[in-house]
């Protein structure tokens, strides 16, 4: 097991590399013209700005000494410079991150306990009124878009009832502590500004609560399938014929086997909610990467987007390695083969 | 007069319309052995699960089920999980399915100690598990412990499942096919340790087999279950000396090749009916060499017969032994 995860962690770099330079690639082939986000519009039939916009950002290079440049630059953690906010991208993407984790790792959180609750339930009380219900709630869940959800939550709860505030992080007068970790709820914890801490906590609620809407109806519905999957085994029967009860049958044993499968969904919903909160992002500026990957998707903004990717990919191969290995904790017959 | 260890009188077992099991009547004493023999399908295993009360609530069951004279039939199930590995346990068919693939030996047993005994020590429940492991006769029982049931061979795993189903001294034991899924080589050794613990014990079991030579050699009483129904019953020598059901005479003619894969019996033609399709009258008449008009018309039922046992034939008197059946067999 340890020869297995030592040998995924030493092919990470390798498979970054391709997604790097697969991105490289589909992002320049694209046929728009990055100048013209460069350059003014007034200034595009100037051929000394244009040339010397072109110098100062490489462009002037041919595709095979971009890509070179790229790579050595990437290796010494350099990812360019945005052509759109003209700052280093990773201090972009540095800024962006943590944004994105709180707002994606909160509604994980939120998303996977409630589906799992609800998914035990369902299956427990198959076809009665409670599986029903759950089963449509967890579709309204994961079929509602999130821009029609967010903007719904948004008017009951901060515009009707006044319960919860409007879009951003913060409130408009409060000002975020600087170079901690970027999670504004830790960090307000971490210089002990309680105020902040709920001001911050008063924010993250609803955009958490539309995102981890979606994931519980993920969720729940594939709990649902296993634990039912689970319960018609015979160690289950066997469970029951030693007297166990029903909720020890339910947790320890079916539960214990229905998360396994319940593991590799959750992982990818992480890793897709990364770069795929973007709707989340939009209709609560959230400046995160979701919202970073628009506006540099939007402007061609080479630099930007490859950063995007990267961190992306890294999201993908890294929530795939710590699923792979929560699977072996879940399940021996992995783990001791 | 004290109750018999098990009685289960006119019991029915029926999902949505369909009528599964009827009619049937067991008895078995205590410490004492009861083969129940019968075709895949004729509704044996599902019997078993009444017993225990492991049957879904969507399964309709009636009649009486006593343990000690103790009604279990309506019993609210969290009373049913009291006596469950407590008074009465059960082993399976299949080892390789019926433990839980993501916990150890050590904590299954552990489990269905803590059950029962809440109160014990986790120590005191450590060296139990080890005990019974020992009793089970399992080498390097507290290695085996640590291990999961997919680490085991199948033959340690019953052998695993009989050790928990031992954790709490049951007064009975159902064994529904306990062999059928083992190696040949395996299975005489899993049967010699049922017998043994039975016999230590003082245990009632339940046995389920399609091996009527297993039945034979090791239970008391035994009965014959064709499409739902029990056709004959009555003890090991007299149902294997003169069997008075055709039924049972194709079975006992089959021996010893019973074909264990498929379930079916090589010596009596056709196959058991679905449930679905069970023929009306005696539901054996359509594979019965002796069938008559009445026997497509009425159902016979289950009276003594000179042997001391008791059939449901029309003909069971004159049915069996005859020429034909020879000829058939
Ligand atoms: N939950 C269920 N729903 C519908 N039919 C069922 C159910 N459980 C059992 N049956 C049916 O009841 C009948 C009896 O099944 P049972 O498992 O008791 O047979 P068996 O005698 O144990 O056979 P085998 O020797 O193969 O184990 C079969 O026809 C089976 O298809
Ligand atoms: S009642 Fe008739 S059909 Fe049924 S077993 Fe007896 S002789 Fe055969
Ligand atoms: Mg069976």
């Amino acid at each position: 097991m340890t020869r297995y995860i030592v040998r995924r962690l030493l092919s990470l770099p390798l498979l970054l590399l391709g997604i790097v330079s697969l991105a490289f690639l589909i992002s320049h082939a694209t046929q728009g013209d990055p100048l013209a986000s460069i350059v003014s519009e007034r200034q595009m039939d100037n051929p000394e700005v244009v040339a010397a916009a072109k110098a100062r950002w490489g462009l002037d290079k041919s595709l095979p000494e971009q890509y070179f440049i790229y790579i050595r630059n990437l290796l010494s953690g350099d990812l360019g410079t945005s052509f759109r906010t003209k700052q280093p991208v990773a201090q972009d993407l540095l800024e962006r991150l943590p944004a994105t984790l709180e707002l994606v790792i909160a509604a994980m959180l939120l998303g996977s306990t409630t589906g799992i609750v609800l998914g035990v339930l369902a299956a427990r009380f198959r076809d009665r009124v409670i599986d029903h219900a759950a089963r449509l709630w967890a579709l309204i869940g994961s079929s509602t878009p999130v821009f029609w959800s967010g903007l719904i939550f948004l008017y009951i709860f901060s515009v009707v009832l006044g319960w919860l505030p409007g879009p951003g992080r913060l409130d408009a007068r409060a000002t975020p502590p600087e170079g901690l970790t970027g999670f504004l709820t830790i960090d307000a914890l971490l210089i002990g500004d309680m105020g902040l801490f709920w001001d911050a906590l008063h924010h993250l609620m609803l955009p958490a609560l539309v995102l981890g809407w979606t994931v519980m109806g993920i969720v729940s519905r594939l709990v649902r399938a296993s634990m039912l999957d689970v319960l018609s085994q015979d160690y289950i029967t066997a469970a029951r014929a030693r007297g166990a009860g029903e909720v020890r049958v339910l947790l320890n044993h079916a539960l214990r086997n229905a998360l396994v499968p319940t593991l590799t969904i959750i992982g990818f919903t992480f890793a897709y909610l990364i770069t795929g909160a973007v709707l989340t992002e939009a209709i609560f500026s959230w400046t995160g990467i979701g919202s970073y990957a628009v506006d540099a998707a939007r402007s061609l903004d080479y630099p930007a987007i490859m950063g995007v990717t990267i961190v992306g990919g890294a999201a993908f191969l890294l929530t795939n390695l710590a699923t792979d290995i929560a699977y072996a904790f879940a399940d021996p017959r992995i783990r001791l083969s | 007069m004290t109750a018999p260890l098990l009685e289960v009188r006119d019991l029915g077992i029926a999902i949505g319309a369909l009528d599964v099991v009827r009619g049937v009547d067991l008895s078995l004493g205590r410490g004492k052995t009861l083969g129940l023999v019968g075709e895949s399908g004729c509704g044996k295993s599902i019997t078993m699960l009444a017993i225990m009360g492991l049957l879904s609530e969507h399964v309709r069951v009636t009649g009486s089920i006593r343990l000690s004279g103790d009604e279990l039939v309506g019993k609210p199930q969290s009373a049913l999980a009291e006596l469950r590995g407590k008074r009465m346990a059960m082993i399976f068919q299949d080892p390789m399915t019926s433990l839980n693939p993501v916990m150890t030996v050590g904590e299954q047993l552990g489990e269905a100690i803590a059950i029962h005994q809440p109160r014990m020590k986790r120590q005191a429940r450590q060296a139990r598990a080890l005990d019974l492991l020992r009793l089970v006769a399992i080498p390097f029982p507290d290695r085996r412990l640590l291990q999961y049931p997919h680490e085991l061979s199948g033959g340690m795993r019953q052998r695993v499942m009989i050790a928990i189903a031992m954790a709490n001294d049951p007064e009975l034991l159902i064994a529904d096919e306990p062999t059928t899924a083992l190696d040949v080589t395996v299975q005489a050794q899993i049967m010699e340790l049922l017998q043994r613990l039975q016999a230590e014990r003082h245990m009632g079991m339940l046995l389920i087999s399609h091996d009527l030579g297993v039945v034979g050699d090791i239970a008391d009483e035994v009965a014959i279950m064709y499409a739902g129904r029990i056709c004959e019953r009555g003890s090991v020598d007299a149902v294997f000396d003169s069997p008075h059901h055709p039924y049972t005479h194709g079975l006992l003619a089959s021996l010893p090749q019973i074909d264990r894969t498929v379930g079916k019996l090589a010596s009596i033609p056709g196959a058991l009916p679905s449930l679905a399709s069970r023929p009306q009258g005696c539901r054996f008449h359509p594979r019965c060499f002796h069938a008559q008009e009445t026997c497509r018309r009425e159902e016979p039922q289950l009276r003594p017969v000179a042997s001391g046992a008791v059939a449901a034939c029309h003909f069971a008197e004159i049915a069996v032994p005859s020429r034909k059946a020879e000829e058939v067999a």
